[in-house]
């Protein structure tokens, strides 16, 4: 008996081994908890990308559902989602982009606003626009408030300016229905009993 | 000869690196214009305390600690002083603006924990999941030395009762 089990401790230590080392061939070291979700959107105050007269603030989400869309046309994979994001816009979802460029970076290079527009507007009528508008993060400060590692990264922001999904990475269809789709069907029907709760308030 | 054929080639290598720069600021000043592009960049940098400067020796030592010690999100395992991403290039930037606001070393580290969680920093927190990391390590120190003062208990009591037996047939014997 005793022989025995000196003789299974290896072969069970081995496979608790395995079956760790196994786990971590498909666990995704990206995958980290966000510290953005179910807090407020950061406080901003940013202009239009294309009319720097336009200037946002957090009022952009009042009783909207948004997705802000972080993105930058130097970015490949951003370019690749655009016809997936359009695909939303036309169901009717409300997509804010939150642009941001290397002109800051001095190992990129620095940029001029006009080069800047002129190179969103040939890669939105390239690949497709579903922007309502786009905001932009000129020192990329909201961008590192909102723990954005880079682009393309998606938020969902309900009706209170919440954030309620942090993905990161391009959004396809599999992400969507995984992803925002259940957070969604969460949020749609509570925002018409929050939307009246808030206006009993007032 | 030797030296000639030698020369040659340096001068070949030479002629063809000289073209190879060319060529790339070609480039370069066709997309925008080169010159102004670097003294802008090099203005900008400064600017933006790419060179972070310090009045203070010890700010300037808190600072590389807090840049070793705090991880680049995009590139897992670099520090932000390591990493070229432009994510260590604002969070360096970052650090460097909320040192010259005040902050402590300890700010710093929260500030960027809350936008990317405990992952920023290389030294983890003490939670029920991490508390492994330091048990587990003292658990095996234990039970191993267990397995092995067991073992060795065992052994030696049958030998001295044997050689002891064998030592007084000796002793008789004689």
């Amino acid at each position: 008996m005793k022989r025995l089990t000196w003789f299974m401790l290896p072969l069970v230590l081995f496979l608790g081994l395995a079956v760790f080392l196994f786990q971590g061939l498909y666990s995704n070291p990206k995958d980290r908890e966000s510290t953005a979700v179910s807090n407020p959107f950061p406080d901003f105050t940013l202009p239009d990308l294309m009319d720097e007269s336009v200037i946002y603030d957090n009022s952009v989400f009042d009783g909207q559902i948004t997705l802000i869309n972080v993105w930058g046309v130097w970015c490949t994979t951003c370019a690749i989602e655009l016809p997936y994001l359009e695909s939303l816009k036309d169901q009717g979802y409300r997509v804010v982009g939150l642009y941001y460029d290397q002109d800051l970076d001095p190992d990129f290079g620095t940029k001029t606003i006009e080069r800047v527009r002129t190179e969103v507007i040939s890669t939105l009528s390239k690949f497709g626009d579903p922007y309502a508008f786009n905001i932009f993060d000129v020192y990329r400060n909201t961008s590192l408030d909102l723990g954005v590692t880079g682009a393309p990264e998606t938020f969902l922001v309900d009706q209170e300016g919440v954030i309620r999904v942090h993905h990161l990475g391009d959004l396809n269809e599999r992400v969507w229905r995984n992803k925002f789709a259940p957070v969604l069907a969460e949020i749609e029907p509570k925002a018409t009993s929050s939307g009246t709760e808030s206006g009993a308030g007032k | 000869m030797k030296i000639a054929s030698s020369f040659l080639v340096k001068l070949l290598v030479l002629m063809m690196l000289t073209t190879a720069t060319s060529t790339v600021l070609a480039q370069d000043s066709n997309s925008s214009d080169a010159a102004d592009d670097v003294a802008e960049k090099v203005s900008e940098a400064q600017k933006m305390g790419e060179n972070y400067l310090f009045e203070d020796p010890n700010d300037r030592k808190t600072f590389l600690k807090l840049t070793a010690e705090l991880r680049c999100p995009m590139c897992q395992n670099q520090n932000i002083a390591d990493s070229d991403a432009m994510i260590a290039h604002d969070m360096r930037r970052k650090v460097y603006q909320l040192m010259l606001q005040g902050s402590s070393e300890q700010q710093v580290i929260d500030y960027m924990k809350e936008r990317y969680g405990d992952f920023v920093h290389y030294q983890p927190p003490v939670t029920p999941v991490t508390i492994w990391l330091w048990a587990l390590p003292v658990l095996f120190a234990f039970v191993m030395m267990g397995v092995f003062l067991m073992r060795r208990k065992v052994t030696p009591e049958e030998n001295i009762e044997a050689k002891l037996a064998a030592a007084n047939k000796l002793l008789k014997d004689d």
